[in-house]
């Protein structure tokens, strides 16, 4: 695999590859997803990719009414509001991811704690590509 | 563990002042300032010469983004006109005017500075909701920000969670907004000095006048579960969780310990103050607390050598109803997923055993994001000095007070005692 930065532009770049990725500490082994390229646990500087299963559980979510406009132009609104939330994935750690195949309409049929796996949503706007990292009901 | 902090020499507030706290179309920061500096100028006992003040620090978020124009240190100095002296602006999301107080004590601690003006203002009603709602977004951490996340959607987020492991619901957060709504009409410089009652009277009756058939609300929570006038903004978060966008100002007047007699015969002391900082929501310890504050609270409690119990009452940042609640035990008021039944018996009304928000909170008094963090020392103060009027709490031995102000998502908190001798 070439060589990537320990960031969040090889994250991005990653997720558009459909691959959930984080980096883990070679000093202490701790896992960070987003990856970190300094390790917050034992203060080491070395870091390996890893990828993730795609597997966890939804920790926290909220549905929006009052997008912003990134998410307006995606068609979302009043009408049409959007499910995101933090996910609790089977190695460890949270990601912030959109929940999708749930009905944001009606918010009490979402509970915390239900397992989710991941789904890759691909954008193209005026040219421009980006994949917004989601998880859907397992 | 923290080291106990203690500062060079002591320092006093003795003046403080806010502006109205709104919507206003036809006014802009410096004269919101204005208004703040001239409140706080007047509230100086023994009058205040502006020549004498040695340095500005001011706190300001984003009137970069909400008005296109930075660098606020220096057009605020020039206002109140004490230029050539220094200003100095501070951002820290919505705690940015509670870090320009920290600035203003350590400079006069280190006894660089003899008299400090600290203040913060900001402007944020000229844009549209959705620019307000990006502009905040910009306080977040990226992946927040990219996963659709709003602040209203954090702390709605954090809703779920702490309903899910404390047992908590909807219901409890009202009892939150309609604790704040109370108090808010005591208040004169309150964006929505009304109560939830005044405001469900008032729909009624603008109702009655289109001849639309009018809901037969039983009382204040059937009101707020009508999603007709309380719609959901980011679930479980409504449009009456979430404080408003406003504009406002505020100020205070920082003096070493040894000379605050010469200022006024009742100055507040600073006892304690903390500031921490947090993660990524994604990334925190857990979802139904801030670190941070909790941080904050440790450095202030040791620095005054109190605990919870000794805060006898606190101004906390309450930006989203569960916000206020997670506050409220984080600050050691009470214990961890207890703070909802605090609320709910009622112990943090104004007449309570622990009241919290006497000024309305944010929810009511508005939240203009850089001034508030002072305009929570102003209520602070004004209490301790009994000079709330309507909204004074009726503890007659009132001596130590708080505030307690967070940035972003979290990743700023500060935490302030304030006392009299
Ligand atoms: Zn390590």
């Amino acid at each position: 695999m070439e060589e990537r930065a320990f960031n969040d532009i090889s994250y991005e770049k990653f997720l558009r590859e459909e691959k959930l990725m984080g980096s883990r500490c070679k000093g202490c082994g701790r896992l960070y997803v987003p990856p970190r390229p300094l390790c917050i646990e034992c203060h080491g500087a070395e870091m390996e990719w890893v990828r993730m299963k795609g597997e966890g559980r939804l920790a926290a979510f909220t549905c929006i009414t009052v997008p912003p406009p990134f998410m307006m132009a995606q068609g979302y609104n009043r009408k049409n509001p959007y499910c995101t939330g933090v996910v609790e994935l089977a190695e460890g750690g949270r990601v912030d991811a959109r929940i999708v195949g749930v009905d944001p309409t009606n918010p009490e049929t979402i509970r915390v704690g239900m397992p989710l796996k991941v789904k890759f949503l691909h954008w193209e706007e005026d040219g421009k590509k980006e994949t917004f990292l989601a998880f859907e009901p397992a | 563990m923290a080291k106990r902090r203690k500062l060079g020499r002591g320092v006093a507030v003795v003046g403080a002042g806010m502006s109205r706290f709104g919507m206003f179309r036809d006014r802009d920061s410096k004269d919101l300032f204005a208004e703040a500096f001239r409140d706080m100028t007047a509230s100086v006992d023994k009058g205040l010469d502006p020549a004498d003040i040695d340095a500005l620090y001011l706190g300001n978020f984003s009137n970069d983004y909400f008005m296109r124009q930075s660098h606020w240190g220096p057009l605020i100095s020039d206002l109140v006109g004490i230029t050539p002296k220094p200003a100095t602006r501070t951002e820290g999301a919505c705690a940015s005017s509670a870090l320009a107080f920290r600035e203003g004590v350590f400079a006069i601690a280190s006894g660089f500075y003899d008299i400090v003006l600290v203040g913060g203002v900001e402007e944020m009603s000229k844009r549209t909701t959705e620019e307000v709602a990006e502009g905040l977004a910009l306080a977040t951490v990226p992946y927040e920000g990219k996963a659709g996340f709003t602040f209203p959607g954090v702390f709605g987020a954090v809703a779920t969670a702490y309903f899910e492991k404390y047992g908590a619901g909807r219901e409890h957060l009202m009892n939150v907004t309609i604790k704040s709504h109370e108090n808010a009409p005591l208040n004169p410089k309150a964006q929505y000095p009304y109560t939830i009652r005044d405001m469900m009277e008032a729909k009624k009756a603008s109702l009655e006048k289109r001849g639309i058939p009018v809901p037969e609300w039983e009382d204040e929570k059937a009101f707020l579960r009508d999603s007709k006038v309380n719609p959901v903004v980011a679930w479980p978060m409504h449009l009456y969780d979430c404080c408003p966008i406003s504009d406002g100002a505020s100020c205070m007047l920082l003096v070493a310990e040894e000379i605050a007699k010469n200022f006024t015969d009742e100055p507040v002391y600073l006892a304690g103050m903390g500031q921490g900082s947090g993660r990524g929501f994604h990334a925190s310890e857990a979802l139904t607390y801030f670190e941070a504050t909790r941080y904050a609270a440790k450095e202030a409690y040791g620095m005054a050598g109190m605990g919870p119990e000794d805060v006898q009452f606190a101004e906390v940042h309450d930006c989203f109803s569960i916000a206020e609640i997670i506050h409220i035990e984080d600050l050691g008021f009470f214990r961890e997923g207890e703070g909802y039944k605090a609320v709910e018996e009622g112990r943090t009304r104004l007449a309570g055993p622990k009241p919290i928000n006497t000024s309305g909170g944010l929810k009511c008094k508005g939240h203009p994001v850089g001034a508030t963090g002072i305009s929570q020392l102003y209520e602070v103060w004004t209490q301790l000095r009994g000079k709330a009027g309507a909204r004074q709490i009726p503890n007659k031995n009132l001596r130590v007070g708080a505030a307690h102000n967070l940035g972003g998502t979290g990743g700023t908190c500060t935490f302030t005692i304030l006392e009299r001798r």
